[in-house]
C-alpha cells in the first residue's frame, strides 16, 4: 500500500474552513441561545476535529485498520462519559431509603 | 508427528552472544528485556510477599497487638500497591509476553525494540520512587487511594507513591502498544489471525486494555497529586468536588486492569493444555473471541466496585447485569479447556499441574465473583474478607498459577536448561495446599462478617484466621522452592533440546536458547494452530528442521 | 520479497521491508494518540460533571478569561497545523529546504501559542485566580465553584501546554534530522508521525477553546 500524497490545495481549503468555523464559533457564542450554545459550540468543534483527522492526519486516505484505531479511541471515550454520567443522571430513579 | 530429536545445544545464543553489563542494560533484544523484567517483578513479588507475611502474623490474634492500626494500614496498602502495580500487571506480559510474542509469530523482535527497553527503565523509575515512598513511611490509603482521605487527611507518602505508580503506568502502556503493533504488522508469512497461538490472542486483548485503560488512571492520579499539592481540587468536597467521581475514574481502569492480570494467564493455560494433551484447543475461535469479549466487556462493569458508594441504584443494576455478562466469555474458556482435555493424552508434568490448578481455582474465584456481582449480596459482603478471598483466588489461584506454569513450560526455551521435575511437582503441591488453606477460610470469614483492612477482629474468627496464616506460611515455602531450583538449573540443569515437550508453536522450532535474531530463516507457516495431527496424512511436519 | 537490509536506506534490521516499518510506525503513533484521547478524556469527564453541577459559576468564571486571546491562539494553532501538513508534504516529495522552512514556521507558531498562554497565566496570577495559592473571587457565582473552574482550566490547559512543549522538542529533532539530509521520498515517516502528534495537540485545543473560553461570552457583565 503506497502512500497517498495529499495536494497542498486541499490543505489550504481545510485551513480556510477551520478558520471560518472558528470565527463562527466565536460569533455564535456571543448570542444567547441558552442550552443550545453548548451544543452548537461542541458540534462545530467536532466537525473541525473531523476535518483535521481526515485531511491533515490523512485518515481519509489511510488503511481500514487506522480507521478502527481512531474509532476505538472515540468509542472508549464515549463509554467513559456515558457510563459515568449514567450514575449521576439516574440517581433517585429507584426509590431507596438511604440516598 | 515427529518425535523431537536430541541435538546439540547451540554454541552461541542470545544469552552469551554479547557480554558485559552494558550489553544487558542497553540491550534491544526482547528476550533479554524479558529477563530484566523477570528480575524486577520477582523483587516486587518478594516485597509484596513480605508485607503479606506481616498481615498474616498480625491476624493470628484477635487483638491488634503486633503493630499500631496506622502501621497496619500502611502494611496492607503497600502489599496491594506492590502486588497490583509492580507484580501482577507486568508479570506475564513483560516477562513471558516480551520473550514469546516475537518468537510465536516468527518475527525477529517486537516492532519497537528501543521503546521496549525504555518501558523497563520507566518501570524502574516508578518503582524506585514508590520504594522510597515505602521506606520513608509508606502510604495508608489502601491501594485504591480513595478521596478525600488520600487527598486531604492522610499523613502518608501519597504524592510520592502516586507519582511512582503514574510513571510505571507508562511502562504498561508502551508494552501494550508494542504488542498490538507487532501482532498486526509482523506476523510471519502464512500466519493468519486464526492460526495464531491463543497466547497471542490473549496478549493482544490484554494490550488493548493496557492502552485504553491505563491513561485514565494516570490522569486520575495526576489530579489526586495536584490536589495534594494545592489543597483544592476536583475531588475535594469542600469545593463541591465529588469523591465518587474519583472512584469512577479510578475503577474505569482498575477493573479492566484485573483482566490485564488474568488474560495473559489464560493465554498461558491455553498453551499448556494444548501442548500437554497434544490436541487443538476445542473451540479455538470461541476461545480467541472470548479474549476480545473479556477485554471489551471488562470496560463496562466498573460500577460493581461502587454499589455502596452512593452511586445510583439504577446504574448499579445495569453494572450488575453487565458483570454477569462478562463472566460468560470466561466460562466459555473454562468449558473449552475442559472439552480439550476430554479423550486427550494428558501428560501430568508440572506445567500441566499448574494448568489444572488454574482451572480449578479460577472456577471458584469466578463463581464467587458472581456472588459479588449480585447487588443485593454485595451490599452485605462488600469490604469483607469475602471480597479478599474472591480476588486472591483469581490473582493467586489464577494469575500466579498461570505465571508459574508458563515459567516452567518455557524455562527450557528461555534458559536452555531443564528444571528438576520432581522438586517442581512437589513445590506445585505445596503451593496448592498452602493456597487453599490460606484463602478458603477467608470466604467463610467474610461471609460471617469479618471486615477487610482491619487488624483486630472478634474472638470467634480466630480459628479461621489462624488456618489462613498457617496456609500462608506453607504457600510462602512453596514459592521459595522454585526460586531455588530455577537458579540451580541455570548452572546444573540438564541441557534442553529445541523442543523437549514435543510442543507445537514457532518458538519450539528454533534452538533452546534461541539465537539473538530468533530464527535463522523467517519461517513460512502452512499449518493451522495446534495442528498436532496433519490435515493431510501425506504431509509430515518436521519440527526439528530449523 | 524482503529487500536487502544493507541497501535499503532507513530500514531497521527487525523489519522485512520499508513498507512494514512505515505501517508499524504509523499504527504505533495512532495507538499512542488513543492513549492521549483517554488521558485528556479523564479531565473532560470532570469538566462535564462540574459544568453540569455549577453552570452559573462556570459561566461567570469563563467570562473572565480573555476570549480574544483564546481565539487568537486557536487561529495560531490551526495555522501551525497547516504548516505542519505542508512540511509533511514537502518531505513526501523530497524538497528539503521547504520541509525545513515549514518545520520552523510550525515551531514559531507553537512557541507563539505558548507565549500567549504564559501571558494569560501571568495575568491570572496577578488577579489572584490561581487555585490554592491565594485564590480570591469577587464576581458572580460561588467562589468555591469558580475556584473549581480554574482548577480545571489550569489542569487542562497546563497539560495541553506541556504537550506543546514536548511537540516543540520533537520538531527540533525532526528539524535537525532534515538538516542532515536524513529524509527521502522513500523514508520520511518520522516527519509524518510527528505531524500526527502535532495535529492531535491541535485537536485537543479545538475542544478546549469553546469549552473553557466561550461559556460566558454571552454574559457581558465581567
Amino acid at each position: 500500500m503506497s502512500e497517498h500524497v495529499v495536494s497542498r490545495k486541499i490543505y489550504f481549503l481545510i485551513f480556510g474552513a477551520l478558520m471560518v468555523l472558528t470565527a463562527v464559533t466565536v460569533w455564535i457564542a456571543n448570542l444567547d441561545l441558552g442550552r443550545w450554545n453548548a451544543i452548537v459550540a461542541l458540534s462545530i468543534a467536532v466537525f473541525k476535529a473531523t476535518l483535521v483527522v481526515l485531511y491533515f492526519m490523512h485518515v481519509r486516505y489511510s488503511s481500514k485498520l487506522t480507521w478502527v484505531f481512531v474509532a476505538a479511541g472515540l468509542i472508549w471515550l464515549i463509554i467513559l462519559f456515558a457510563f459515568t454520567l449514567s450514575d449521576y443522571f439516574t440517581r433517585g430513579w429507584v426509590p431507596i431509603a438511604a440516598w | 508427528m515427529n518425535i523431537e530429536v536430541q541435538e546439540q545445544p547451540p554454541r552461541t545464543h542470545y544469552l552469551n552472544a554479547t557480554y558485559g553489563l552494558k550489553s544487558w542494560l542497553l540491550t534491544k533484544d526482547h528476550k533479554r528485556i524479558a529477563l530484566l523484567y523477570l528480575a524486577s517483578v520477582t523483587f516486587f513479588f518478594a516485597l509484596g510477599g513480605l508485607f503479606a507475611v506481616a498481615i498474616r502474623v498480625e491476624l493470628l490474634t484477635p487483638q491488634g497487638d503486633m503493630m499500631q492500626a496506622e502501621t497496619y494500614n500502611r502494611v496492607f496498602t503497600m502489599h496491594g500497591v506492590a502486588m497490583v502495580f509492580f507484580f501482577l500487571i507486568p508479570a506475564i506480559p513483560a516477562t513471558l509476553g516480551n520473550f514469546l510474542v516475537p518468537l510465536m509469530i516468527g518475527a525477529k523482535d517486537l516492532a519497537f525494540p528501543k521503546l521496549n527497553l525504555l518501558s523497563w527503565y520507566i518501570y524502574n523509575v516508578g518503582a524506585l520512587l514508590t520504594l522510597i515512598a515505602i521506606v520513608t513511611g509508606g502510604v495508608d490509603t489502601g491501594w485504591t487511594f480513595y478521596t478525600p482521605y488520600s487527598t486531604t487527611y492522610s499523613n502518608g507518602n501519597v504524592l510520592l507513591s502516586g507519582v511512582g505508580i503514574f510513571i510505571t503506568g507508562f511502562s504498561s502502556i508502551l508494552t501494550g502498544l508494542n504488542f498490538i503493533v507487532t501482532i498486526h504488522t509482523m506476523r510471519a508469512p502464512g500466519l493468519t489471525w486464526f492460526r495464531l497461538p491463543l497466547f497471542i490472542w490473549a496478549h493482544y486483548a490484554a494490550s488493548l486494555i493496557m492502552i485504553l485503560g491505563t491513561p485514565v488512571v494516570a490522569i486520575t492520579i495526576l489530579l489526586l497529586a495536584a490536589e495534594r499539592i494545592a489543597h483544592v481540587g476536583i475531588f475535594d468536597p469542600a469545593l463541591g468536588g465529588d469523591p465518587v467521581l474519583f472512584q469512577h475514574l479510578f475503577w474505569f481502569y482498575s477493573h479492566p486492569a484485573v483482566y490485564i492480570m488474568v488474560l495473559p494467564a489464560m493465554g498461558v493455560i491455553s498453551e499448556l493444555i494444548a501442548n500437554m494433551t497434544r490436541k487443538n484447543i476445542f473451540g479455538y475461535r470461541f476461545v480467541a473471541f472470548s479474549s476480545l469479549a473479556i477485554a471489551v466487556f471488562g470496560f463496562l462493569v466498573w460500577g460493581h466496585h461502587m454499589f455502596v458508594s452512593t452511586q445510583s441504584v439504577y446504574a448499579g443494576l445495569v453494572f450488575s447485569f453487565l458483570s454477569y455478562a462478562v463472566a460468560v466469555p470466561s466460562a466459555v474458556k473454562v468449558f473449552n479447556w475442559t472439552a480439550t482435555l476430554y479423550k486427550s493424552s494428558i501428560s501430568y508434568n508440572t506445567p500441566m499441574l499448574y494448568g489444572f490448578g488454574f482451572i480449578g481455582f479460577f472456577i471458584i474465584g469466578g463463581m464467587t465473583g458472581l456472588f459479588l456481582a449480585a447487588l443485593g449480596v454485595d451490599v452485605h459482603v462488600h469490604d469483607t474478607y469475602f471480597v479478599v478471598a474472591h480476588f486472591h483466588y483469581i490473582m493467586v489461584g489464577g494469575t500466579i498459577m498461570g505465571y508459574l506454569g508458563g515459567l516452567h513450560f518455557w524455562w527450557p526455551k528461555i534458559t536452555g536448561r531443564m528444571y528438576p521435575e520432581g522438586w517442581a511437582r512437589f513445590a506445585a503441591l505445596v503451593i496448592f495446599v498452602g493456597f487453599n488453606l490460606t484463602f478458603f477460610p477467608q470466604f467463610l470469614l467474610g461471609y460471617m462478617g469479618m471486615p477487610r483492612r482491619y487488624y483486630a477482629y472478634p474472638e470467634e474468627f480466630q480459628v479461621l484466621n489462624v488456618m489462613s496464616s498457617a496456609g500462608a506460611s506453607i504457600l510462602g515455602i512453596g514459592y521459595v522452592i522454585p526460586l531455588i531450583y530455577f537458579a540451580w538449573s541455570m548452572r546444573y540443569g540438564p541441557r534442553a533440546s529445541a523442543n523437549p515437550w514435543g510442543a507445537f508453536g514457532l518458538e519450539w522450532r528454533t534452538s533452546s536458547p534461541p539465537p539473538p535474531e530468533n530464527f535463522k530463516e523467517t519461517p513460512i507457516v502452512t499449518w493451522e494452530a495446534y495442528e498436532f495431527r496433519p490435515r493431510h496424512e501425506a504431509e509430515v511436519i518436521d519440527i526439528t528442521r530449523h | 520479497m524482503a529487500e536487502s537490509h544493507s541497501t535499503t536506506y532507513g530500514l531497521a534490521h527487525h523489519f522485512d521491508d520499508i513498507e512494514q516499518q512505515r505501517e508499524a510506525g504509523t499504527l504505533g503513533m495512532w495507538a499512542f494518540l488513543i492513549t492521549e484521547i483517554l488521558f485528556f478524556g479523564g479531565m473532560f469527564m470532570a469538566y462535564i460533571l462540574y459544568r453540569a453541577k455549577f453552570g452559573d459559576a462556570f459561566a461567570a468564571a469563563s467570562a473572565h478569561l480573555d476570549w480574544k486571546l483564546g481565539a487568537a491562539n486557536t487561529a495560531v494553532l490551526i495555522f501551525s497545523s497547516l504548516t505542519m501538513a505542508l512540511a509533511v508534504y514537502y518531505s513526501q516529495v523530497g524538497e528539503r529546504k521547504k520541509l525545513m522552512l515549514f518545520l520552523v514556521l510550525t515551531m514559531i507558531l507553537g512557541a507563539t501559542f505558548l507565549v500567549v498562554k504564559g501571558y494569560e497565566y501571568y495575568h491570572k496570577y496577578l488577579d489572584n485566580l490561581i487555585p490554592g495559592f491565594g485564590f480570591q473571587w469577587g464576581g458572580h457565582g460561588d467562589p468555591k465553584h469558580v475556584e473549581m473552574f480554574y482548577f480545571i482550566y489550569f489542569a487542562m490547559t497546563g497539560i495541553h501546554a506541556l504537550h506543546m512543549i514536548v511537540g516543540l522538542g520533537i520538531m527540533t529533532v525532526i528539524l535537525i534530522m532534515s538538516k542532515r539530509g536524513r529524509f527521502t521520498p522513500e523514508y520520511h515517516s518520522p516527519v509524518e508521525i510527528s505531524g500526527l502528534y502535532w495535529h492531535f495537540v491541535d485537536i485537543v485545543w479545538i475542544f478546549l477553546f469553546p469549552l473553557l473560553y466561550l461559556l460566558g461570552a454571552h454574559i457581558h457583565n465581567q
